[in-house]
Formats: structure tokens, C-alpha cells, sequence
């Protein structure tokens, strides 16, 4: 990419207009299928640990909870192969497809750009970088949120679900045999499968509303990006 | 004292022979053996010396005691009891003072690394172990002697296993669980405040007939009996996925016999054999009665906020705290930035915008 002067850095130099493939297919489809799912989850998550009001009628003409935790399982587990397919497309995809899974913390040029995003939302910079990527504020967010907060989700997860499924099942043998004991017994497990899911839905208000202002603010587009893959620089 | 057989213990504590093989039919049972096991017990308990067993009771409220003496099969209670008897424990024996504390020494020399250490309760650490005195001395004292002779030790109850209301935050007397002070010999935890009678008796015969240590998981339970949840066998189960819940103590859902998980029954993280062996020779488990699982065979399950809560509290961040508390509110926080970040942007654009406009534009 011909624009790019510093790897995760900004580029000031671009003609109003200028329009760049930032993210490619597979990223962009991942987005919204991960998007969905980690909705699913965070709803019917909660509605397990705090379900419904109670069905009248005989138990065998219901299975309320079941489908919750159905719905909760069938999404885990788009949620999970997506990730791995997400990791797999960060090894052969471009540049962009590989910023969710690492922070540039030696890279002093990030960290500058990082404190001047901070400084553009708190309203003291009059004017953000330009980035084909992710910027640095966002980079930060999505590695936390999705990428250590998401496989911590994934590995909770799938150790409640072994308990469910049983010694002698791959999720048990693979994850619940060593997460539970290391926490001691299985609430605690739960507390922090459902902590980390209040932080993923934060990080979800603070990601939702910011890509919106930069698209309305920022010298660039965002939402078109991640839709279309195209970034359009303006002035 | 030293040749006889468990058969020949039994015979002479006036048990018949029909009933000896009772035993042991009901043993393997309880086991979870096949039928054909019954006669290796059989054989087994005729020929060879019995193992003795040295049981130690450190702080603790002798709920252990109660629940085992209280076995469903009473003779697997009147035979391990007087097979137990014959040698230490201090609350069901006869002997008292020093000639009882002579027996403790007396089987540790004779049956040096051949004898099965029963540890009821846990030593306090604090003030060097003074909080909690056997014989004259601090209880760790006798714990970690008896212990260093012993072949295998069974963790009786939550007390000796993880530490249980002793232990409770901030834990004065540092009572601490015999894993954390015994790290050289076999540790067979037998958790539960208190552990399931007949659990107790099963684990014991296993380990006097077949002389090996039960199968154990990571946390050294016997996976026999702590291998599945109270949840995975509660026979309320077909309400919890049906959506039907208790929501109140007095209401129709606890009258038609609902499932206890908004009433904080922690079924769901608790392994157990209460649902499958139930208590007081099967006549019932605490659910059964109306009531949830408090978790009283986990780890930790005393420290863990209100028994009624299914969210429970997280101490990390202060007393009555949980996730949903801590989360409502931080999401709350993040809704309100964003909404009062959203009208300063507004703001700030329209202004600029009209600077850029008297500047004729940028
Ligand atoms: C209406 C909803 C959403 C919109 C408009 C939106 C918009 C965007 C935009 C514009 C980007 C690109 C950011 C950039 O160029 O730096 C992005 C990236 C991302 N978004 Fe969203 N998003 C939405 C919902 C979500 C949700 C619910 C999640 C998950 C909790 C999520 C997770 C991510 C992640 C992980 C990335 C990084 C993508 C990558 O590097 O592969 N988004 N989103
Ligand atoms: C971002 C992703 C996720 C979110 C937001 C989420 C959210 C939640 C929440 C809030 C709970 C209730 C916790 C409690 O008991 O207090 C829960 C339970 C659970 N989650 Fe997730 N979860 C996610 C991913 C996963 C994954 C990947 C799995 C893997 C299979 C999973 C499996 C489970 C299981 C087994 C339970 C317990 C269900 C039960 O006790 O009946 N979750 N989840
Ligand atoms: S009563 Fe408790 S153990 Fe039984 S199904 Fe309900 S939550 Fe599970
Ligand atoms: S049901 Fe739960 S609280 Fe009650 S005895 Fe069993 S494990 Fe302990």
C-alpha cells in the first residue's frame, strides 16, 4: 500500500477523496457475524443467570431454558469457529486483518498516536490523525475487548459447558479439567464468565457510538469500511 | 491385634456370616462395582490383615462424626465403626486421657506407613497452632507426626479438604486445610459439610478391602462420588429447563416442587452424590425438602455471599458486590459518557463549523 508510511501510524499526506481497500471480505463478514453473535450471547448469558419469569402449565410442554441455553451454545460455537477462521484469515490476509491480535507497544509512534486519540476525545486536539486502519484509541479497545476478553470468554465458556457435557468429552478433557480446579470450583467460574461479559458489552456502547462519531467527525470514513472495505479520506 | 482379618473383627463383634456378605454385596453396590465384585470383597476381607485407622479431629464441629455414624446400611456402620474404634478416635472411643493418647504412638510405631490417617477438621496456623490444642499440644504438631507415618490420609469434610466456616474471610485463627501442610503422602479429600454417610463408609471399605486409593480428579475427590453435579441428577431438572422456578419461598411454584435456581441453589456448581444417594438412607436430599444446595462441598462455598443469591458476590470489589451490580453499573456509566460525549460533539462541531464558515471555510 503505497499511502502507508508507518506501519500502525498515521498518514497525514492524502488527497481529499482518496479512497483505499482497508479491510477485505472475509474480515468484514467475520465483523458481523461475530457482532451478532456476541449479542446473542451477552442476552441469553444473561437471561441464564437471571431467567424469566416462570411458564405456567406442566414441565414437559416447555423447554424455555433449554432453548436459552441453546441459543447461547449454538452461538458460542459460531462465535468460536469464527475466531479461528478471524486468526486463520490474520495469517494470510493484509496488514489490517492482523492489527486485532497484537498491540505495536514498542512502537513509539503508536503510543503518541494513542494519547492524541485520547486527547482528540477529550476534546482538547482539534483535529484526530488519519488512519487506514485501526486507530490506536480503537486498536487498544478491540485488542482488550475481543481479542484477550474473547478468548477468555471462549475458555470459561466451553470449561461450563464440559461440566454440562461430562468427563470424557472433548470440552471437559480440553477445558474444564484444568479451569475449574484452577479456580477452585465452578461459581467462580461463573462470576468471571459473567464479568467479562459486562466488560464485552461496554466495550460494545464505547465501540458502537465511537464509530459512529468518527464517521460523522474523523477526516475518514468508518461504518462504509467496514461495510465495503472502502476508507475515504475527506479534505 | 495384628493378624486378624476384618472377617474376623465382624465375627467377633457379633456379626453373622449372611450378613458379612451382605456387606459386601452392598459395598460393591454402593461402589458403583459389578455384582461379580462382591465375592473379591468377600475374599478380601476374610484373608487379609485388617488396616487400622487413626481418626483426628482438629477445629471442627463433628458433623463428619455424626453423618458417619449415621450410615443407611448400619452394618457398614457397626463394622468400620468398630473396626475404627479398635484403634483412635477421640469421640467415639472409650479410652480418654494419656492411655488414649498412648494408642496414637503404640500404631504409629507397629504399623509404620501402614496405617490410613482419617483427619476430621483442619489445624489453625496462627498464634503457632494454639488455637486449637490435642492432648496438650498444638493440633499441626500431632497432625504433621501422625501423618509422617501414615500410608494415606482422608480429608474428611469440607474442614479438612478446603478449610469450610473456620476459614471464612478473615479467617482469625489461619485455619488452614490438610493439603496445605501435608504435601508428602496421598490425600483423599471427602468433601461436604458433612460428607454423605454412606460416601464416607464406601471410600473407607474401598480403601481397607481393595488397599489402593480410589480413583481421584484433579482436586482429589473420589470421582465415584464427586464426578457429576447436583444439577446433572436433580430430579428438578425437568423444571429448571422448562423455565419453571421458584420465586419466592411461600409461593405455588415451591408448593408444586419447582426448580430452586432463583432461590440461589447452586446445584449447578456443586459436585456431589446428594442428588443420586440423597441423605439418611435415601429418604431425602435438601432439595427434596424445598431447599437449594448451598454448595457446602466446594471450595470456598462460605465466602461466596447469600446462599439465595444466584449471582453471587464477587469480594474483590467490596462487600455486597456482584457481576451484575458492578456491570448494570459501569455499562450505565459508559451509556451515560457516551451520551454526554455525543452532546459536547455536537456541540463543539457546530461551533468549529462556525468558525470554519467565518474563516471561509478550511
Ligand atoms: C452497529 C454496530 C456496529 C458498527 C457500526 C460497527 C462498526 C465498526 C467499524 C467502523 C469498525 C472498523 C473500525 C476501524 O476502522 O478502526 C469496526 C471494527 C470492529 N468491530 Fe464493530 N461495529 C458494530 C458492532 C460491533 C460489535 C457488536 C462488536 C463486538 C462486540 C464489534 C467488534 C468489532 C471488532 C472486533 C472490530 C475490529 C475488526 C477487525 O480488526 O477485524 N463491532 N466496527
Ligand atoms: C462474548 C461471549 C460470551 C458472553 C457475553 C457470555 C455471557 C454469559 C453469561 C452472562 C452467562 C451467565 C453466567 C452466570 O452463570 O452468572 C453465561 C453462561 C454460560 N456461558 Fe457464556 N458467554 C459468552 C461466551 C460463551 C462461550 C464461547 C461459551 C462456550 C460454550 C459459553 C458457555 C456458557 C455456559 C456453559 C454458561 C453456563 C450455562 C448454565 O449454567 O446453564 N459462553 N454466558
Ligand atoms: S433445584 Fe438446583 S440442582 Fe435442581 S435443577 Fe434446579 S438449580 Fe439444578
Ligand atoms: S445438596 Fe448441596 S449443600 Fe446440601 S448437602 Fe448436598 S452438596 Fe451440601
Amino acid at each position: 500500500m503505497s499511502l502507508k508510511s508507518h506501519e500502525d501510524g498515521p498518514i497525514d499526506e492524502v488527497a481529499a477523496g482518496t479512497t483505499v481497500y482497508v479491510y477485505e471480505a472475509p474480515v468484514r463478514l467475520w465483523h458481523w457475524v461475530n457482532a451478532l453473535s456476541i449479542v446473542v450471547l451477552a442476552i441469553t448469558g444473561y437471561l441464564i443467570a437471571s431467567p424469566l419469569p416462570t411458564v405456567p402449565g406442566e414441565a414437559n410442554d416447555h423447554f424455555l431454558m433449554g432453548y436459552i441455553r441453546f441459543a447461547h451454545f449454538a452461538a458460542a460455537y459460531i462465535f468460536a469457529i469464527g475466531f479461528l477462521v478471524r486468526i486463520y484469515w490474520a495469517v494470510v490476509g493484509n496488514h489490517h486483518a492482523r492489527q486485532l491480535f497484537y498491540l505495536p507497544v514498542t512502537d513509539k509512534v503508536w503510543w503518541e498516536g494513542l494519547f492524541r486519540e485520547i486527547r482528540w476525545y477529550m476534546f482538547i486536539e482539534k483535529t484526530p490523525h488519519k488512519y487506514i486502519g485501526h486507530n490506536p484509541l480503537g486498536h487498544f479497545f478491540m485488542f482488550f475487548a475481543i481479542t484477550v476478553g474473547g478468548i477468555f470468554m471462549l475458555v470459561t465458556g466451553f470449561a461450563l459447558y464440559g461440566e454440562g457435557a461430562q468427563a470424557g468429552t472433548w470440552s471437559h478433557t480440553l477445558f474444564s479439567s484444568w479451569v475449574i480446579p484452577l479456580y477452585g470450583q465452578s461459581q467462580d467460574v461463573h462470576t468471571w464468565h459473567h464479568m467479562v461479559a459486562w466488560g464485552i458489552v461496554v466495550f460494545m456502547i464505547l465501540h458502537v457510538y465511537t464509530a459512529i462519531r468518527e464517521d460523522i467527525m474523523s477526516r475518514q470514513t468508518m461504518v462504509s469500511a467496514i461495510i465495503s472495505g472502502h476508507r475515504t479520506f475527506r479534505e | 491385634m495384628s493378624t486378624e482379618t476384618f472377617y474376623e473383627v465382624m465375627r467377633r463383634q457379633g456379626i453373622s456370616r449372611r450378613s458379612f456378605l451382605k456387606f459386601c454385596s452392598l459395598t460393591a453396590a454402593s461402589l458403583g462395582l459389578a455384582p461379580t465384585m462382591a465375592p473379591r470383597i468377600a475374599e478380601a476381607m476374610e484373608n487379609k490383615p485388617r488396616t487400622p485407622v487413626i481418626w483426628l479431629h482438629g477445629l471442627e464441629c463433628t458433623c463428619c462424626s455424626e453423618s458417619f455414624i449415621r450410615s443407611a446400611h448400619p452394618l457398614a456402620k457397626d463394622v468400620v465403626l468398630s473396626m475404627l474404634s479398635l484403634d483412635y478416635d477421640d469421640t467415639l472411643m472409650a479410652a480418654a486421657g494419656h492411655q488414649a493418647e498412648a494408642i496414637i504412638d503404640q500404631i504409629r510405631k507397629k504399623y509404620k506407613g501402614n496405617f490410613i490417617l482419617a483427619v476430621e477438621g483442619n489445624p489453625p496456623l496462627n498464634e503457632d497452632g494454639m488455637f486449637c490444642i490435642h492432648g496438650g499440644r498444638p493440633f499441626i504438631e500431632v497432625l504433621k507426626e501422625t501423618a509422617a507415618d501414615a500410608k494415606a490420609i482422608i480429608s474428611w469434610g469440607s474442614c479438612a479438604s478446603w478449610g469450610c466456616v473456620q476459614a471464612a474471610k478473615p479467617n482469625p485463627t489461619r485455619a488452614t486445610p490438610v493439603h496445605k501442610v501435608i504435601f508428602d503422602k496421598p490425600i483423599i479429600k471427602v468433601p461436604g459439610c458433612p460428607p454423605i454417610a454412606e460416601v464416607m463408609t464406601a471410600v473407607i471399605t474401598y480403601m481397607l478391602t481393595f488397599d489402593r486409593i480410589p480413583e481421584l480428579d484433579r482436586q482429589g475427590r473420589p470421582k465415584m462420588f464427586y464426578g457429576q453435579r447436583i444439577h446433572d441428577k436433580c430430579y428438578r431438572r425437568p423444571h429448571f429447563d422448562a423455565g419453571q422456578f421458584v420465586e419466592n419461598w411461600d409461593d405455588e411454584a415451591a408448593r408444586k416442587g419447582y426448580c430452586l435456581y432463583k432461590m440461589g441453589c447452586k446445584g449447578p456448581t456443586t459436585y456431589n452424590a446428594c442428588s443420586t444417594v440423597r441423605w439418611n438412607g435415601g429418604v431425602s436430599f435438601p432439595i427434596q425438602s424445598g431447599h437449594g444446595c448451598i454448595g457446602c462441598s466446594e471450595d470456598g462455598f462460605w465466602d461466596k455471599g447469600g446462599f439465595y443469591d444466584r449471582v453471587t458476590d464477587i469480594k474483590q470489589f467490596g462487600v455486597e458486590s456482584n457481576a451484575d451490580k458492578i456491570g448494570a453499573t459501569v455499562a450505565g456509566v459508559a451509556g451515560a459518557a457516551v451520551a454526554a460525549h455525543a452532546a459536547v460533539s455536537a456541540l463543539s462541531k457546530a461551533r468549529s463549523g462556525e468558525s470554519d464558515q467565518s474563516k471561509g471555510g478550511k
